[in-house]
């Protein structure tokens, strides 16, 4: 590849000067807004109040993360929910997408079409919000419950699909030689399956966890304040929100609210909650590549 | 192996369809449990639900539960259909995910091709990170960036016009800014992310006609225009085709955090399906009306789905999805 910059027409090299400017402009436009938060955060009050957020902190404070902290078991109690959902969740939704995977893609398996299509239709047709709602809060009796929030990302038929297509690419005779041993379904899946699947495993085990870290749709449904600890997305929903109705409702009784930076500290909330993932994202992206470049296009 | 095994064997393999049903299910019981627990999964979070549509039929209340609540046929739709609401959600979330696909797959084609021109490896991995990074952020917190960018008070746009000694703006009701700035968060958002399928899908081009091309004296214009680009044209289409048969679903979170629950004076220019659905339903109690749009959006984007579905299969049967 290198070979061709030796003699580079003079249009090749305005397409690759182009194409160098552009990508840098959009991975900067991509960046500057989390800048803007992490600069926020750890601006003054004061200041900002006056002049504003800017790319540079302003009267640089960490009084937003000392408010955030004030009280620590709520946002740790926070951290605890959304990190115990994700951990138990990931494990059990992903153990539960490869087993049924692999059995969906078995071309010995007579029911793999009707079943694939069972799952597959959910995305075709659905009940919609409402009836959903009143389904899982009134009958199933799940409002106020983690539960509620738990079981509904267990899996969804976007991942069950992705499996089954990376289950495809192991051998047939790996099935068959443990047939042949006198192993069950199972347990072929178990012991010579799944130490098979580890790439596809990452793969959707990160999709899983990152449905389970940013859950905040089914929270604001069904957990609203009925609990003591929110997941931490809708945690950092309600602070932005009671905020901002905090603000309006004390603005029209002119009283100021002295001690609380309510600006720096929810830019400060939005950072501790987005943080680890954040940390953590560089170092898997390749997982999330390959779930799109196999699962994307073909169904 | 006996006459009478062999035999057996052969009739098997012959019609396999005549095994009894009550074989077919003893060999494959393992199988079966090992998908019994999303099958469970699907009926109880999806299939279960699906009876509560008769509450678009209804003057639904609490207290006489789904089916005890007085029928009223059509009613719901006709009431939505004559205030024009039905049509204006039907236009907004439409006009919307029209410019996302549009705009978004283009961007997303040109970006590809731009990456692929880039020839400084590190530059290559650090730029596509960052432009990843936006698609694995939730909702919310793409609702507090875009705050802390716009708001009145103090937002950075608007210690931008401050110090340039201008008057700040209100972005926050000026309805006519919002689709403009709508749009630009879900390519802000999707954009890198998306071009992944593009990137990929120029990496799977034959090395040697590009090599060939190369040695015939073609520029990188050339190259881009004569090969890169029509290669594409197969993932473009596919993945518009499918884009268009989602094109009554909306983007909840994005408009939600965005909007907020409450900026009545955008509306108008930001309602979608999905945002009004969640509003009549939370804040006004109304499930019959927000059960009636959502059945609405169902039976529509379903038959759009199958038509885009019919169309892809027209095409190339291996890309269909069923």
């Amino acid at each position: 590849m290198k070979k061709n910059g030796v003699k580079m027409t003079a249009s090749t090299a305005v397409v690759r000067i182009i194409s160098y400017i552009c990508v840098l402009f959009f991975s900067l436009m991509c960046l500057m807004p989390f800048l803007l938060m992490i600069s926020a955060s750890f601006s003054d009050e004061g200041i900002i109040t006056r002049e504003g957020f800017g790319l540079l902190p302003k009267g640089f404070s960490l009084a937003a993360y000392g408010w955030v902290f004030r009280y620590p078991k709520v946002i740790l109690g926070s951290y605890g929910v959304t990190i115990t959902m994700t951990v138990f969740g990931t494990i059990l939704g992903l153990f539960l997408i490869a087993m049924t995977g692999y059995a969906l893609q078995r071309q010995d398996f007579p029911f793999r079409n009707a079943l694939s299509f069972f799952i597959y239709f959910t995305t075709l047709f659905s009940a919609g919000m409402a009836p959903t709602y009143i389904w899982v809060s009134r009958y199933l009796n799940l409002k106020g419950s983690y539960m509620a929030v738990f079981l509904q990302l267990l899996m969804t038929p976007w991942l069950i699909i992705l499996m089954k297509n990376f289950a495809r690419s192991v051998p047939y005779e790996i099935t068959e030689s443990g047939k042949m041993d006198g192993a069950d379904d199972f347990k072929i899946f178990i012991m010579l399956i799944l130490p098979m699947l580890k790439p596809a495993l990452a793969t959707v085990g990160l999709f899983l966890a990152l449905g389970y870290w940013n859950e905040w749709y089914n929270s604001m449904l069904y957990l609203g304040s009925a609990v003591t600890y929110k997941p931490l997305q809708y945690y950092l929903y309600s602070i932005i929100n009671t905020a901002a109705q905090l603000k309006s409702s004390m603005a029209g009784a002119a009283i100021t609210i002295t001690d609380l930076p309510s600006n720096t500290l929810k830019m400060a909330t939005a950072v501790v909650a987005t943080g680890p993932i954040i940390f953590l994202y560089p170092f898997v992206q390749r997982y999330f590549i390959t779930g799109i470049t196999i699962g994307a296009v073909k169904g | 192996m006996s006459l009478k095994a062999t035999l057996k064997n052969q009739k098997v393999q012959a019609s396999p369809h005549r095994k009894p049903i009550g074989r077919v299910i003893r060999d494959n019981r393992i199988l079966m449990l090992m998908c019994l627990p999303a099958v469970l999964f699907f009926i109880i979070f999806f299939y279960c639900p699906l009876p509560g549509v008769y509450i678009a039929f209804t003057n639904y209340n609490f207290r006489d539960g789904i089916f005890g609540s007085p029928f009223v046929g059509f009613k719901n739709f006709e009431f939505l259909i004559k205030s024009g609401q039905l049509w204006a959600l039907t236009r907004n979330t439409v006009l919307y995910n029209l410019a996302f696909i549009l705009l978004g797959n283009v961007l997303q084609i040109i970006l590809a091709i731009m990456v692929n021109e880039i020839r400084c490896s590190w530059f290559k991995k650090v730029s596509q990170t960052i432009m990843f990074l936006p698609y694995f952020i939730s909702a919310v917190l793409i609702g507090v960036l875009a705050f802390n960018i716009l708001n009145y008070d103090t937002g950075a746009l608007n210690a931008l016009i401050r110090s340039a000694g201008a008057n700040p703006v209100k972005i926050y009701s000026m309805a006519g800014i919002w689709p403009f700035i709508i749009i630009l968060c879900n390519i802000w958002q999707q954009t890198g992310y998306g071009s992944i399928v593009y990137f990929a899908s120029i990496c799977g081009i034959d090395s040697q006609i590009i090599e060939a091309a190369e040695v015939d004296g073609a520029t990188s214009w050339q190259r881009i225009r004569y090969i890169i680009l029509p290669s594409l044209k197969p993932t473009f289409i596919i993945l518009m085709l499918f884009a268009l048969g989602g094109i009554m679903k909306g983007n909840f979170g994005l408009f939600y955090n965005l909007i907020g629950p409450a900026n009545s004076q955008l509306f108008p220019n930001t309602d979608i399906i999905e945002t009004f659905v969640f509003r009549t339903m939370m804040n006004q109690n109304n499930f019959a009306t927000s059960s009636a749009v959502g059945l609405y959006q169902s039976v529509f984007g379903f038959i759009l789905v199958m038509f885009s579905n019919w169309v892809v299969r027209k095409i190339d049967p291996d890309y269909a999805l069923f």
